[in-house]
């Protein structure tokens, strides 16, 4: 276990140079002048009104490739991101701003994807081929071929605009003057725990009940996934000798699909969670700007529009290290499920 | 002809089989539903009027105007076009690749499937949608480009397939049996293991036409996809974004600037969905006894 993490470990580095080296494959296209951004630090460059041909110098940008990478690279552990011209600030401290919003939407999607899919995966390979099972199937093709924007903008003309549930955005108008104000501290900048951390319960609720819908706007598709992959995987499970002793024994049947069965048909299901993390993170994109929701996702948008080179390149940067490390907590996961997983 | 038989007698693969015919019936007869004024550029959508609000549908526009007097029943009808377009193209050359790539990789094993499967990895190792958004802005705006994006990061899942595929047929009896007649390598490779390995690239193909049509669309609707007045029924929900909520009062004043698109998109990404899904079933031999087991994807 100890020798596989640390042999882990020892990779990373090495993946990190090939997503670095490919995010920067990118920069690549565009002229040196273009190119600039990517590598300004802060405002005081950007406002200091010097000659771009300086810029262009001082930072390397008429040298060969491999060091304009390094001294990129360098930046990169100084914290430097570049500038970002459609946020206005430098991309580190943008990213820093918007992320916390977008780890908030993902927590609340996968409370729902994974307890609800789990569940409704086991209830239909319960009751395999019949009723409910078949409505779910019909149900979760639909869930798959429903565009996340257009749910998503189902639900925000049905809930916000008819029923009047909230405003699209992060949070309502007086709940973002309160936030703004100095004596909001912000711990984790989720919204729902630094309203309570703040004892602000109204804020933490407010938050809340803007989080709900675009949650749900890539949740479902992501449910049907969870679903499909749990039921197949328990059906299989269910037709096991183990299971047939468990009821062999007279135990009950609730406790051979809970104690039994669910715990070794969850496997794939673990598996699968890295794939899903990736795709919450592109449906963040998407639902963000439906709803408005001001997180990495908009941010990521707003930045392709305005062709932010730098902006894109730092999202994509942190993006690729969420996956990576996604991937290697999935692994250790697996052992935990499933002692009899050789590491190597 | 057995297997579409076999789709035909389910009703949800009829379904299926049904709405993506009819859309091709759409895309095929589009210069006779609605001839463009000007025949060289029929995929900028005709305009009625300049008027900034839309308007509701009138015998001038079926299916009414959005903001700037574009044409919804315009759009619409050769929208299909390029959604056919998009969805075949990207699934065709990314097919192509992923197969040659995974399956040669496998086949040929040791070194070369390692660096094969690093590379697909590094590529899986991105979420999908963001990869294009950076790739379309690397390359510029225009649905071509669209296509050549999706095309850059969508054959590793082909590749993933092929090659599992292609390991499990590798060391049968009767590749090893063709090999000790003599027969070559690259030929063995085309005649007995892929036409023995390519059924689940199928499968995976119909399911993933629908589901590129959705991530174009899903562009275009970001504002990075196609110029803006193509006509293509992502941009088209686009350009209803600012009157989703309506007037006061009437939160649906404006649902036909939504409506329409929407069911566009969701009927021919349905269409696709359903199709593979009851193809899946009649392919897969282990699944053939009961169509209502489902199995996982990947994504």
């Amino acid at each position: 276990m100890v020798w596989y993490l640390s042999k882990r470990l020892a990779t990373l580095p090495l993946v990190l140079f090939f997503l670095t080296a490919l995010i920067f494959s990118f920069v690549l296209v565009l002229g040196p002048y273009e190119r600039l951004a990517v590598f300004i630090p802060n405002a005081d460059v950007v406002g200091g009104n010097i000659p771009f041909d300086e810029l262009v110098a001082r930072y390397g940008l008429d040298k060969p490739v491999y060091v304009q990478y390094g001294a990129w690279v360098a930046g990169l552990l100084h914290g430097n991101l570049g500038w970002s011209p459609s946020a206005g600030m430098p991309v580190g401290e943008a990213l820093a701003r918007y992320f916390p919003a977008t780890v908030e939407l993902m927590l609340v999607g996968a409370l729902m994807v994974f307890p609800g899919g789990i569940w409704l995966g086991k209830y239909t390979a319960v009751h395999h081929n019949r009723l409910p099972d078949q409505l779910a199937r019909i149900a979760t093709i639909l869930a798959v071929a429903l565009p996340e924007f257009i749910f998503g903008l189902v639900l925000l003309v049905v809930c916000y605009g008819w029923l009047g549930w909230a405003e699209p955005g992060r949070l309502s108008q007086w709940a973002e003057d309160a936030v703004t104000l100095a004596s909001f501290h912000r711990h984790t900048g989720m919204y729902t725990l630094d309203g309570l951390l703040n004892g602000r319960f109204d804020i933490a609720l407010d938050a809340l009940r803007h989080l709900i819908l675009p949650a749900l706007a890539y949740s479902v598709g992501l449910l049907a996934t969870v679903m499909r992959m749990t039921r197949s995987s328990l059906l299989e499970t269910l037709n096991k000798e183990y299971v047939m002793t468990a009821r062999a024994k007279g135990l009950l049947e609730r406790v051979v699909i809970r104690k039994h069965a669910l715990r070794n048909a969850l496997l794939p299901v673990v598996t699968l969670a890295g794939s899903i993390v990736a795709r919450m993170l592109g449906g963040a994109v998407i639902v963000e700007t439906v709803f408005n929701f001001r997180g990495m996702g908009m941010f990521i948008v707003t930045a392709a529009q305005g062709l932010d080179f730098s902006a894109i390149l730092g999202a994509s940067l942190l993006i690729g290290v969420i996956i990576i490390l996604t991937n290697l907590v999935i692994d250790l996961l697996y052992v935990v499920f499933d002692p009899t997983v050789e590491l190597r | 002809m057995d297997s579409l038989l076999k789709i035909i007698r389910n009703p949800l693969g009829l379904l299926g089989l049904l709405l993506i015919m009819g859309w091709a019936g759409i895309a095929l007869s589009a210069p006779a539903l609605c001839p463009p004024k000007n025949p060289a550029a029929p995929y900028a959508i005709q305009r009625v009027s300049y008027s900034s609000l839309p308007t509701p549908p009138s015998p001038r526009a079926r299916m009414g105007t959005t903001g700037g007097g574009y044409d919804i029943y315009y759009g619409i009808v050769w929208g299909s076009r390029n959604a056919f377009r998009v969805g075949l193209t990207v699934v065709a050359v990314t097919l192509l690749f992923g197969v040659l790539l995974g399956g040669l990789g496998a086949f040929a094993g040791g070194i070369a499937d390692e660096i094969v499967m690093r590379v697909t990895d590094l590529f899986m190792s991105f979420p999908f949608l963001i990869a294009v958004i950076v790739m379309s802005i690397v390359l510029g705006k225009g649905l071509d480009k669209v296509i050549l994006a999706l095309i850059l990061f969508g054959w590793r899942q082909y590749a993933r397939v092929m090659r599992s595929e292609v390991l499990a047929v590798k060391g049968k009896d009767f590749v090893n049996s063709a090999r000790s007649i003599g027969m070559g390598e690259l030929r063995l490779f085309f005649r007995h293991v892929l036409p023995n390995a390519i059924f689940p690239v199928f499968v995976l193909a119909s399911l993933d036409i629908g589901a590129t049509v959705m991530i174009a669309a899903s562009l275009s609707f970001l504002g990075v996809g196609a110029e803006p007045g193509f006509a293509d029924w992502g941009q088209m929900i686009n350009f209803s974004r600012g009157w989703l909520l309506g007037a006061t009062g009437q939160p649906f004043l404006y649902w036909y600037t939504y409506v329409f698109p929407a069911i566009a998109i969701v009927t021919f990404v349905l269409g696709w969905t359903l199709l593979g899904d009851i193809l899946r079933d009649v392919l897969d031999p282990k699944l053939r006894k009961s169509l209502f087991k489902s199995q996982w994807r990947p994504s």
